[in-house]
């Protein structure tokens, strides 16, 4: 059993894998690393060469910085469906729910306060 | 996070409910950082008069930034890896190597820092430059945490091994608090430093 695990462990971690167990295999940390500097390197160049115009240069880079966010997540931190995982993606998926509440709404309150109290601030 | 398999049962020692109870910390600090970048959001366009990000942001110094917090992430998998085989001397080595590149990260954002306060953007400047410090400072005071942590656990280590359960367990809830402290860091990036030089 246990020369099974070392084995899988250096060929890419079949028996890991099948079972989602929360330390991961060589493998899921090595594709997560890529994906992450992949998906580093892709947004900075499009900033500083300005490639694109800035509506669309903002969706891509908050896409990128998402998909990231989830990449890091899976491979890094192991969160996953399974049975053992269930709970902390519960918590983590209400945590995403509330952070989303939170930073959208402050944002848009202040921005209508700012709106609304500018004719006096500019006098 | 529980990491109870039958394929291997001599993992099972690591207490599953103390990894989630760190798992249910982490997610408070998430809602920490929230609130921290919903102040950023809201402040960043009050300079005062004075400099925005794309007056005061160096780039490429970022990026490099960027890579050394990514690499320790993957290089704290490796002795999470190393931790799991049962192999004492890797898991100093990772750990030693995670080390290295987390102050090496640290080492820059305070000279970062330095330079701007030096520069006279300090944090008394500008709304912008206010939130800007705390945002990251909280991340970068998250990250001195983490590498105290990390020393503490590097001599727990040397001395006891790791055939406790304990130490499985401790360096797996610092495992999740340093790839968190990545992710914050990517959202940093993108937030802060991507979108300020647009």
């Amino acid at each position: 059993m246990d020369l099974s695990i070392y084995y899988s462990l250096f060929n890419g971690g079949d028996v890991m894998s099948n079972h989602n167990t929360s330390h991961g295999s060589l493998k899921q940390y090595i594709i997560g690393f890529i994906l992450s500097i992949i998906l580093t390197i892709v947004p900075y160049y499009l900033v500083t060469n300005q490639i694109l115009t800035e509506g669309p240069l903002l969706f891509a880079i908050f896409g990128f910085a998402i998909v990231q966010l989830l990449v890091q997540v899976v491979f890094f931190l192991h969160l996953g469906t399974s049975k053992d995982q269930l709970w902390n993606t519960l918590a983590f998926v209400f945590t995403l729910i509330t952070v989303a509440i939170l930073v959208a709404g402050s944002i848009w309150i202040m921005y209508n306060l700012q709106h609304n109290m500018m004719p006096t601030m500019s006098m | 996070m529980q990491a109870v398999s039958h394929a291997h049962d001599h993992h099972d020692e690591i207490d599953s409910k103390v990894t989630f109870g760190f798992w249910v910390y982490l997610m408070s600090d998430c809602l920490l950082f929230a609130s921290i970048f919903a102040v950023y959001a809201v402040m960043h366009t009050h300079v005062y008069g004075g400099v925005s990000g794309k007056d005061i942001f160096e780039m490429p110094y970022v990026l490099v930034e960027t890579f050394l917090l990514l690499i320790s992430s993957f290089t704290y998998g490796l002795a999470m890896l190393a931790l799991h085989k049962g192999c004492q001397k890797q898991v100093l080595i990772w750990l030693a190597v995670t080390f290295a590149l987390g102050v090496g990260f640290l080492c820059m954002e305070v000279n970062e820092f330095h330079n701007l306060i030096a520069e006279g953007h300090g944090p008394q400047q500008s709304a912008f430059l206010s939130s800007f410090f705390t945002l990251v400072g909280t991340h970068g005071l998250h990250v001195l945490c983490g590498l105290i942590w990390m020393v503490i656990l590097f001599i727990q280590v040397l001395v006891h091994g790791i055939s406790g359960g304990k130490i499985k367990t401790k360096l797996t809830c610092l495992s999740m608090f340093w790839h968190f402290l990545d992710i914050i860091w990517i959202l940093v990036f993108t937030i802060v430093y991507l979108m300020g030089v647009m």
